[in-house]
């Protein structure tokens, strides 16, 4: 195989459909962009499940003053109620180990909250989450060394469901966008085929094989895809610099939303890239099988 | 070597078939004439011999393989072994007449010095040794179609198609042609020929397959090119 022959075509078909190239750049990019935003989404959503507990529905938290035999009693209660599925308990200790973890970004606060302040507690998985005031009723506050029950999945379901919505929803437009871009490709390549008729007619009658004639249009669109993945990290990255890191400072300082890691642009950057190259690529290879005689 | 076994072509918007129950055998070596008037399916003839379409009926055999069997990767392996000219050149026009011959082979993968050892070798053959370095558009219509032939014959094809390839040219250039093309010929290259070049015809005096409508009606050694005339 002839690299320079190979590169030179794909350099002189880019070039030639100037305009075309760029629209299919550009849409490549918005919809590998977006794909990349739904997947960092997605990620968050798991990283706030680790912070959130995932599955907890419901926290008891126990009053500073209970007694070994309160506790013991609260647990048996727990342990044998119907409508508790599993329970895990979480002592001082591990609360404020999990406080450090949860505000490792604010360390001021960190330093002035005694290790003992925060609450000991149970938490606990419902059978049925909608009976939580079943259960509320079971344990009323302020008694028997309960302090507070606390419904933690209400909170977490709507806040979920709403970021679960949030990575839908790009995720849909990414692949509408993803759609008007393989079309694109597909247009771009079948007018790169006309304006190499020639060649490839030639390259036909004197019995190139199929693969090399079809391979200056395959990188040809894959190289593309690669710019079109380039221009979505370089989106993704602006993003994170100019909108996440600085609008959504306070929150993430708060730890209620995890923040945009740079490992994780690192982590699906190739994948943004293997998608944006692979499409294009098979795009392209349909569509020299489908439309065009080579 | 070449053979037809009751071949028809029927193209798919037509009702008349291109070619007609067409059986013909052509030897390894021979110089064809392929003539008739337009539309008797000259062109169709040649474009089953190099399966750029496949017959709708019977059995086409190249160089001992029956491309109707043939599969689609094993087509390029059987247009290596044919050249083709046309009526029109088909030149690339943004490459010198060196570059053209060597597109040929370059797309073939033949070896960088193969390449260059060859394409001043047939171009000194075709008589433009000193034009290499020309672009199509530099040449006269008669200089151009011997760089077509360069190309088609660069690769020392067992078979060479050529479409009316003096159709364009005036008959003093044309005779400049068939004279290569006989010199070809010489070298063992089975040479099929398409024309309505009467003059041609009857002055070589080669075999003369006539179509027309499609069909054989008449196959002649040393033939000319209408009876009686
Ligand atoms: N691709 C095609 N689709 C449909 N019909 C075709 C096609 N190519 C040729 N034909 C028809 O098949 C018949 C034979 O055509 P062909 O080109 O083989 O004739 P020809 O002898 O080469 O004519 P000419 O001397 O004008 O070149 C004609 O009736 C033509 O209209
Ligand atoms: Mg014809």
């Amino acid at each position: 195989m002839r690299v320079n022959f190979v590169l030179s075509e794909v350099a002189t078909g880019l070039r030639r459909n100037l305009t075309m190239t760029v629209a299919m750049i550009l849409t490549t990019a918005i919809s590998l962009g977006l794909m990349g935003t739904g997947l960092l989404i997605a990620g968050m959503i798991s990283d706030m499940k680790e912070i959130y507990y995932d599955k907890v529905q419901v926290s008891i938290f126990l009053a500073d003053d209970v007694t070994d035999e309160q506790r013991t009693a609260i647990e048996t209660q727990l342990s044998d109620s119907p409508e508790v599925a599993s329970f895990v308990y979480e002592s001082k200790e591990e609360a404020y180990e999990r406080f450090q973890q949860q505000f490792s970004q604010q360390p001021e606060l960190v330093e002035n909250t005694p290790p003992d302040a925060l609450p000991e507690s149970f938490r606990v998985e419902l059978v049925n989450p909608e009976r939580y005031s079943v259960v509320a009723a079971e344990f009323p506050n302020g008694q028997n060394g309960v302090d507070q029950v606390r419904d933690e999945g209400d909170f977490l379901d709507r806040l979920f469901s709403l970021l679960n919505g949030a990575r839908n929803a790009t995720i849909a437009v990414a692949v509408v966008q993803a759609l008007a871009a393989l079309l694109l490709i597909s247009n771009t390549i079948q007018l790169a085929a006309f304006n190499r008729r020639n060649e490839t007619n030639i390259m036909r009658l004197v019995g190139a094989s199929r693969w090399y004639t079809q391979l200056p249009f395959i990188l040809e669109a894959a190289l593309a895809g690669l710019i079109g993945a380039l221009l979505a990290v370089g989106g993704l990255v602006l993003t994170k610099v100019l909108f996440v890191d600085k609008t959504l400072a306070g929150p993430i300082k708060a730890g209620i939303i995890p923040p945009v890691d740079w490992s994780a642009i690192a982590t699906i950057s190739p994948i943004i890239a293997a998608a944006g190259v692979g499409l294009a690529a098979v795009a392209a290879y349909v569509t020299l099988r489908l439309y065009v005689r080579l | 070597m070449i053979e037809l076994q009751h071949v028809t072509k029927l193209y798919p918007a037509s009702a008349r078939p291109a070619l007609d129950d067409v059986s013909t055998e052509i030897d390894k070596g021979e110089f064809v004439f392929l003539i008739g008037s337009s539309g008797s399916g000259k062109s169709t003839f040649l474009r089953l011999l190099l399966k750029e379409d496949d017959p709708t009926r019977g059995t086409v055999v190249v160089n001992g393989k029956t491309l109707n069997t043939m599969s689609k990767w094993q087509v390029p392996k059987l247009r290596r072994t044919m050249g083709c000219v046309f009526q029109d050149f088909r030149l690339l026009r943004n490459r010198t007449v060196a570059e053209n011959v060597a597109f040929a082979l370059e797309v073939i993968n033949k070896p960088h010095r193969t390449i260059k050892r060859v394409v001043p070798e047939v171009l000194e053959m075709v008589g433009l040794e000193g034009k290499a370095a020309r672009l199509p558009h530099e040449l006269s219509g008669g200089e151009q179609q011997r760089v077509a032939i360069a190309r088609a014959f660069v690769n020392r094809p067992l078979v060479l198609l050529a479409d009316e390839p003096t159709g364009n040219l005036d008959p003093e250039t044309s005779e400049g042609i068939m004279l290569l093309l006989e010199r070809i010929n010489r070298t063992g290259t089975t040479v099929i020929m398409a024309t309505h070049d009467y003059h041609i015809v009857d002055s070589m005096r080669r075999r003369v397959i006539e179509l027309n409508g499609g069909q054989i009606t008449r196959d002649q050694s040393r033939g000319v090119y209408g009876v009686g005339r």
